[in-house]
This record gives C-alpha cells, structure tokens and sequence, in this order.
C-alpha cells in the first residue's frame, strides 16, 4: 500500500469504473511485482484447467473402466492396506506448509526477520516432504506397472494423465521450494531490511517480494486441492 | 500535516498485516475440511452425494485459501475481478467437455459394441 490517498478512493463495485477509467495505475495500491505474479497464476490456471478437463473428457470417454483411485493409492499400514493414506498425508503436508507461508508473510510485513525466515525455511522443508513422497508414489506406481499407455487397474489413459498432472504440480512445487530456500536465506541476510539490491534488478529489495512469493506458493496448494478432489476422490 | 501522514501510516499498517488469529482459524478450518474430504472416501459415500460433497469441500477450500492466503478479499475490486470473470471461461470450457465426452462415449458404444 504506496499510495496514502487510496483511503479516499470508492470502495467496493464503484471502484471497478473508478480504478479502471482513471487512466492512471489500474490496480491501485498493488506493487507491479504483485500483479504481474497474479496474472501469471492467472495464465497458470489456464494450463491446470486444460490439464483436468482433458482428464475429465478422456475418463469420461473411455469404455472401459476407470481404475479404482482409493484401491490404486491405498497404502500397506502395519499390515493393513489403508485406501488413499500417503495422498492425504500429501495433502495435509502442502497445507501446513501454505499455513506456515502465510505467517510468513505476516511476520515479513511486520519486519520481523527471524520468525520471517524460520516460517519460510518451515515451508520450504514441507514442500520438499511432498516432492519426496510423491517421488515414492511415481515409483511405487512404476514398479506396479502403470504406464503412460497402459496399466493392470483398468483404463489406459489412466497413466498418462496421472504422470502428466501430477507431474506438472510437482515441478511446481519443485521450483517453488527452490525459490522458498532462495528468499529464506535473503530473509536471514537482512536484504528486504535493509533494502538492498537483488541479483537481477536494480530495485530495492522489500517485504512485498515475500507476498509474492507466498502468492506462488498458495496457487499450489490451491491446485493440489482441485487434483486431490477430481483426480483421487472421485 | 505530518500528523496527517502519520495516521495514513496507521491505517496502512492495518491493511496490510492482518491478526494472527485469522490465518490460524483459516489454517484449522482447512485441516478439517480436509480431513471431511477424506472421509468421503473413507465411508465410500456414492453417486449424487459423493460428488456433491467433494465439490463443496473443494471450493471451499478454494475459497477459503484464495480470499485470505493469498488476500484477495482485502484486495480492491478491479484486481478481484480481473481474476475471477475468466474463470466463467474455463466453466464454459467444462461444459463443451461433458457434451463432448458423452458425445464421444455414445459413439465408442455404437461402433465397439453394437459392431461393424
């Protein structure tokens, strides 16, 4: 929030006309940074879309029958096959790390350094639990003989969409954990504190960047929780 | 004019970090929803009730995630709407999609199964 005179603005839809034919900064009191990331979350979505309403249209158009998710992914505990286990631990992991981010983002604005990068180097090891027990899912599907083109549980295409979905979420999350190591060791630095330079800018660094990346970080959750419903549950 | 500036601040201060207390009862709410989604699976509810209880849960989730973790409900309304009018696009994507697959599906019937 640069912009001090934002509070004598219209609120609510009669800002919409206001912002958009002012002719000046549409998004008003939202660093370029920040909007620039949502439109790229924006285009993201796009491609997520196209990735589940393919699955949805290829298992909808299949003859035969679609493999049963909850027998699939079921887990061996003790002995005892519990249905769809590793997935919700994946799934309550990826939370605790968006809730972490969260906090992160809080404590960044209140320019609290430490709690800051410890929030963030939380969620980063959280994102690494779910690339690590997604690796051991891809694999312990592989050694189950499901392929790309063909798998013993039913419907062919099954392989394929579940490698290609779930493999583009988790190079997100892999990039995504890349970058949270990145910006917890500038956290610890000091750089947003003390405003100094990044790698690739001339600008100042500032806490937005930590938004930002939280806004990057919560769009995963935020996919994970429409693959985890169309893909596992239903 | 200073003490102008000063009580601008303030009220910035405010808009931007939020009490520590939302996110964590967004973060519990979460976990439960969750944990409810799962257990749709867990009792193998079927039919109507199994997806009509899996699409609430997740866009709840959504919801919840979008309007306070990533903030867009303290956002302005032009950055909201921006991002969620092309939204209906892709809704109307998904429903070309299901005409398409029953679509599809009728004719693999007709041609696989009723033969040559």
């Amino acid at each position: 929030m640069s912009d001090s005179s934002l509070q004598n603005l219209p609120k609510g839809w009669k800002s919409v006309p206001n912002d958009l034919g002012s002719d000046q900064t549409a998004f008003k009191g939202v660093q370029w940074g920040k909007a620039m990331m949502w439109i790229f979350l924006l285009s993201d979505t796009f491609i997520f879309s196209c990735f589940l309403i393919s699955y949805m249209k290829g298992r909808a158009s299949t003859v035969v029958d679609w493999p049963n998710t909850s027998e699939v992914f079921s887990l061996d505990f003790m002995g005892v096959p519990v249905p769809l286990l590793l997935i919700a631990i994946m799934t309550f992991v990826l939370i605790t790390s968006s809730g972490t981010m969260a906090l992160a983002v809080k404590y960044g604005y209140e320019k609290n350094r430490k709690m800051c990068g410890w929030l963030i180097l939380a969620t980063a090891i959280g994102g690494l639990t779910f690339v690590g027990m997604q690796a051991y899912e891809w694999s312990k599907l592989i050694h189950e003989g499901v392929r790309p083109w063909s798998n013993p549980f039913g419907a062919a295409q099954f392989g394929s969409y579940f490698f290609m979905i779930t493999g583009f979420h988790g190079t997100h999350v892999s990039i995504g954990v890349i970058f949270l190591f990145i910006f917890a060791r500038k956290v610890f630095r000091g750089d947003f504190d003390k405003g100094k330079r990044g790698f690739f800018t001339t600008m100042k660094s500032d806490y937005v960047s930590i938004e930002i990346l939280g806004l990057y970080w919560h769009f995963v959750d935020l996919v994970w929780v429409f693959i985890f419903a169309f893909f596992y549950l239903w | 004019m200073s003490e102008n500036l000063e009580i601008n601040k303030n009220k910035q201060k405010q808009e931007t970090t939020h009490k520590i207390g939302i996110y964590l009862w967004i973060w519990g709410l979460l976990f439960v929803l969750s944990f409810f989604s799962y257990m749709v699976d867990w009792y193998q509810f079927q039919g109507l009730l199994r997806w009509s209880l899996i699409l609430f849960f997740m866009f709840l989730k959504a919801g919840l995630i979008m309007a306070f973790f990533m903030h867009l409900f303290w956002e302005r309304y032009t950055l909201v709407n921006v991002l969620l009018w092309p939204m209906t696009a892709i809704a109307c994507f998904v429903g070309l999609m299901v005409a398409e697959g029953k679509y599809t599906v009728f004719t693999r019937f007709i041609y696989f199964v009723l033969g040559e």
